[in-house]
């Protein structure tokens, strides 16, 4: 209560994501902080689907997160449990995380913990495999089971000790500020927030005494690799600000986007965690060579949380690199994009000053009524999973929520509010 | 064979597409064609008018659809490249200025330099919403949009008047406000002479009458038709009047409408009864029973033009119907019929109304659809109503229909006299007199050739200060053989007396009528909105934009389209939350 108009409420909640500190603090085991990771618990991406629904690299990841969690001997074992109802499915986003493509989270698999400092929340997300065969994307085979559990015991603990050297865990919203100025826009590009994460991180992990060498050397050789280390790290940032955000309970403002293969699903403000949903979408893009648009999943993935929070494709101007993603786009074709987008994103972020725009802040704030009264939804940058499980990545692009969510949470809220027909 | 080509996502102004779809019909091997946006009326029309395809049941409201009916297929790519020429000319234009002309109301708002008054001329279905948002924004409203729903129009009156704020319209053809001509009208002179006017071309015949006499009319405010109905209440008409009254530099008030609900027009004369200043009124249609000591009351447009100018003269009112006397013509016996073809509305219902009142007793008259009057031998149609207007320009802009007419009236043995009107000023035709003059030369050289004679007279409605230029209009239609008329009031009763009849002019004594003190308080943006040069937001038609800068007043362009795709129950979701103020959040 106490706030006169929408817009006043929408700005609340744009000073709540300004405001926000996130810190990267930990790495712990997820069942560590979501006490609902039970046995036989899997966490997936997007709102809320049945396991028959998922497409197949989300059952296929289902497949490789119940062999390395062991409740299966086999690939045949894991498909009996998941066929036969023994396995319990909850959203990442009903229990304050968020997983990227398929999202399959076990209670065993490390989790980054991004504590919002501002409202006192944190967030979780898994970490990133790297490229190739991975399991966000469907694989299940040894190699993948066997790089979790390295996961597992070696780069999620070495990561948990140098975090916890520094005092207050890890400022994000540096980093963010850092790496946009370096043309990163947080979802198709995190090199140089990755790298800037490792200079920060690589030191630490040289000096740690309780840590053999060789391990010490796994773990800054795979952060050197894994390009897109940062992502993870972004997506639990945006859950951190986002969810924070939520707590202002009115509004129009988006406080979540993500997808589940079968539904794309947004919630904003002013009706809490209810998901208002419709049908996804596939991406489009360009393939690695062999593939084509027929091969592509449906769109997929928690991902979105970095539109949500207004960089990834939103944000596509601070990234020019990444541009020739939207088929034949050059410099132009992302300034237009991200312009675009100021029609539906309400403000800026002057935390995330980008240097391309001539330093105009990030976008901020997605207004469901701009995006049904204009027709123009965000722009997500994403990568595009083969529709057979184990094949993982076949190319990257960008793809549209469908106008449906916002028409019917505005349409909701609208009813909330007391409107009639 | 029908084909359908869909352009998606491409909006464009109904007014540019039917002028597009005239342009298209005239092409060779195209037997008909239609281009629309895809809203389902529009759907309707194409159906009903023959063109109706499974693919067009696809198209969606921000699609242009174009169905073809042609031969070859070939020529649909012709239509095709045709239609992208003409569209790329459109959007090419708007790329020039389109830093200057906005999409949106935010934008709107940001570009326009204090505005105080929203023009709004899109489809009616969305003008009384865009309206409320106007209102809520604070702005004046003028609808030239009609189609608008009755209950819309009293809610938003009731609205606006709560806030100080005048809606003009809905379906309000015409206006001058501080001297800035709106929509469909003339330039007039500025002058003492203030207007309320339910009437479009009611308004724009007194105010040439006017301006032609020498006087001139600062403010002339269109009320819409509707507004004295008993729901309406002559909400705006009652608001008009009193900011005329209020305003010193107004001397004279005028009051046009078409005979109002009994109660709405005591409602009015009440209000008038407590004004000090000289008022004339006129419903047209009914014969005045009495004078006022300080109303007139005007049978005709004429009469209340002129009585308007002696009033602003000091002079004693004093009107003398005049018929033109040297009409050489000689009709047969047989010749007993008067054809009116009319493209103002107002103007076609007054000579019904002196048609009637000459004839009353010869010829019963005939209920019929499309016609404002139609006995065994006269009949009056205004081409400007809905029936021939669908998917069509409108005959101010169009000459296509009254062609026809007069071509089929002419050639009818019983036809003695056939009149028309040609309503000039901005929005018309630039050069109306020309597209007619040919055909009136040819139909009276047929009836010639046939053994006949016939009368075709013509008024000119519009001023020398008009784009078109008065005399200009009136010196091509007398070079083609019509008799031009001065008003249409001397038109009508020159018909009737070439066919033997006469209309009397009401003889009436002065009365006086109690009446109970009024608040005539009026607004302080009422009063700035007719005192000062408005501030225009143009929501629609782009050449209103054009004539209202050309005029010297500031006038932002919103170039609209359907918000939230067209989705009504959306758009009033949006409304409802854009317009929010309540205790739940």
């Amino acid at each position: 209560m106490g706030y006169k108009t929408i817009n006043e409420a929408n700005e609340a909640v744009n000073q709540k994501i300004i405001a926000a500190a996130p810190f990267l603090t930990d790495v712990v085991p997820a069942k560590s902080v979501i006490p609902e990771l039970e046995e036989h618990v899997l966490l997936h991406a997007g709102p809320p689907i049945k396991y028959e629904n998922m497409t197949d690299p989300m059952q296929g990841s289902c497949v490789g997160a119940i062999l390395f969690e062991g409740w299966a001997e086999d690939e045949e074992g894991a498909r009996e449990l998941l066929e036969n109802g023994k396995i319990t499915f909850i959203p990442c986003h009903h229990v304050n995380a968020v997983g990227p493509m398929g999202g399959i989270t076990s209670p065993n698999m490390p989790v980054l913990v991004v504590v919002n400092k501002e409202n006192g929340n944190e967030a979780y997300c898994q970490m990133n495999e790297g490229i190739g065969a991975v399991l966000r994307f469907g694989a299940y085979n040894e190699q993948v089971v066997n790089r979790l559990h390295w996961m597992k015991d070696v780069l999620g603990p070495v990561l948990s000790k140098a975090l916890k050297t520094m005092e207050d865990g890890l400022n994000v919203n540096v980093l963010i500020a850092k790496a946009i100025a370096m043309g990163d826009e947080f979802h198709q590009r995190n090199i140089a927030a990755s790298l800037a994460f490792l200079k920060e991180v690589a030191p630490i992990i040289s000096a740690l005494e309780d840590v053999e060498k060789e391990k010490r050397t796994e773990v800054i050789q795979f952060l050197a690799d894994t390009d897109q280390f940062f992502l993870n790290i972004a997506m639990a940032t945006g859950k951190a600000m986002m969810d924070a955000a939520a707590t202002i309970g009115h509004g129009t403002v988006v406080t979540a986007m993500c997808r589940n293969g079968e539904n794309f699903g947004i919630r904003i403000a002013g009706m809490g965690d209810e998901w208002f949903t419709a049908p996804v979408n596939t991406p489009q893009g360009l393939y690695f060579t062999g593939y084509s648009a027929e091969d592509a999943n449906t769109d997929i993935g928690d991902s979105a949380i970095t539109e949500t929070m207004g960089v990834g494709g939103v944000a596509m101007i601070a990234a020019p690199a990444v541009t020739r993603f939207v088929g034949s786009g050059g410099f132009n074709d992302a300034l237009e994009t991200s312009n675009q987008m100021t029609e539906i994103y309400i403000g800026e972020n002057p935390n995330f000053a980008i240097p391309t725009w001539d330093f105009k802040g990030a976008c901020l704030g997605l207004d469901a009524r701009k995006v049904v009264e204009t027709g123009i939804t965000p722009v997500i940058n994403t990568g595009i999973a083969h529709k057979i499980a184990g094949y993982g990545q076949i190319g990257a692009g960008t793809v549209n929520p469908p106008i449906e969510c916002f028409e019917k949470a505005i349409t909701a809220y609208a009813e909330k509010l007391g409107f009639k027909e | 064979m029908l084909y359908t080509i869909i352009k998606e996502n491409t909006y464009q102004d109904s007014i540019v597409l039917m002028l597009l779809s005239n342009k298209l019909s005239a092409m060779d091997g195209v037997n008909k064609v239609s281009i629309m946006m895809g809203t389902p009326a529009n759907k309707d029309i194409f159906k009903s008018s023959g063109l109706g395809t499974d693919e067009l049941e696809k198209a969606k409201p921000n699609d242009i659809v174009i169905v073809v009916d042609a031969e070859q297929e070939e020529k649909v790519t012709e239509v095709k490249e045709e239609v992208e020429a003409a569209l790329k000319g459109e959007s090419g234009s708007q790329d020039a200025s389109k830093d200057q002309e906005a999409h949106n109301w935010k934008r709107a708002l940001e570009l326009a330099n204090n505005p105080n008054l929203a023009l709004i001329s899109i489809p009616g279905q969305y003008a009384a919403m865009e309206a409320e948002n106007a209102l809520n924004e604070g702005l004046h409203v003028f609808m030239f949009s009609d189609n608008v729903a009755k209950e819309d129009e009293v809610k938003l009156k009731q609205k606006a008047h709560e806030k100080g704020l005048l809606v003009m319209g809905p379906d309000c053809g015409t206006g001058i406000i501080h001297g800035l001509p709106l929509a469909f009208t003339n330039i007039v002179k500025e002058g003492d002479i203030g207007v309320v006017g339910a009437s479009g071309t009611g308004i724009q015949e007194v105010t040439t009458i006017i301006d032609r006499y020498g006087k001139g009319v600062t403010n002339a405010i269109g009320t819409g038709g509707r507004d004295l109905s008993t729901e309406v209440g002559a909400i705006t008409a009652l608001d008009s009047i009193k900011a005329l009254n209020e305003d010193p530099k107004v001397k004279v008030i005028t009051v046009i409408s078409k005979p109002p609900a009994k109660e709405v027009q005591e409602k009015v004369l009440n209000v008038l009864r407590n004004i000090e200043k000289p008022v004339v009124t006129l419903f047209l249609g009914d014969k005045p029973a009495y004078q006022e000591e300080n109303i007139y009351h005007a049978y005709t447009l004429e009469e209340a033009a002129v009585v308007s100018v002696q009033l602003s003269n000091g002079e004693k009112p004093n009107f003398e119907p005049k018929v033109k006397e040297d009409v050489n013509v000689a009709l047969k016996d047989s010749q007993v019929g008067i054809k009116g073809y009319y493209s103002g509305g107002t103007l076609a219902y007054e000579a019904a109304v002196l048609v009637k009142a000459a004839f009353e007793d010869e010829v019963p008259e005939e209920k019929k659809e499309a016609y404002i009057l139609k006995t065994k031998h006269h009949e009056i149609i205004d081409l400007g109503d809905d029936i021939y207007t669908q998917g069509k320009p409108h005959p101010m802009i169009d000459p296509e229909k009254r062609i026809e007419m007069l071509e089929t009236s002419g050639n009818d043995p019983e036809t003695a006299v056939i009149m028309i009107d040609n309503v000039i000023g901005y929005g018309s035709h630039d050069d109306m007199a020309n597209e007619l003059a040919p055909t009136i030369k040819r139909v009276l050289e047929n009836a010639r050739q046939d053994g006949r004679e016939l009368a075709v007279l013509a008024t000119v409605v519009g001023t020398e200060q008009d784009p078109q230029g008065y005399d200009k209009q009136v010196e091509t239609l007398r070079e083609s053989g019509a008799i031009i008329c001065e008003t249409n009031d001397q038109m009508v009763r020159t018909a009737i007396n070439l066919v033997g009849g006469k209309v009397e002019q009401p003889v009436v004594d002065v009365q006086t009528f109690d009446h109970t003190k009024e608040d005539l308080s009026v607004d302080e943006k009422i009063m700035s909105l007719i005192n000062t040069k408005p501030s225009v937001i143009n929501i629609g038609l782009k050449s209103f934009t054009e004539a209202v800068q050309s005029s010297g007043s500031e006038c932002v362009q919103f170039n609209w389209r359907p918000i939230a795709g067209g989705d009504e129950k959306l758009m009033k979701v949006l409304q409802f939350l854009n317009y929010y103020e309540g205790d739940k959040i």
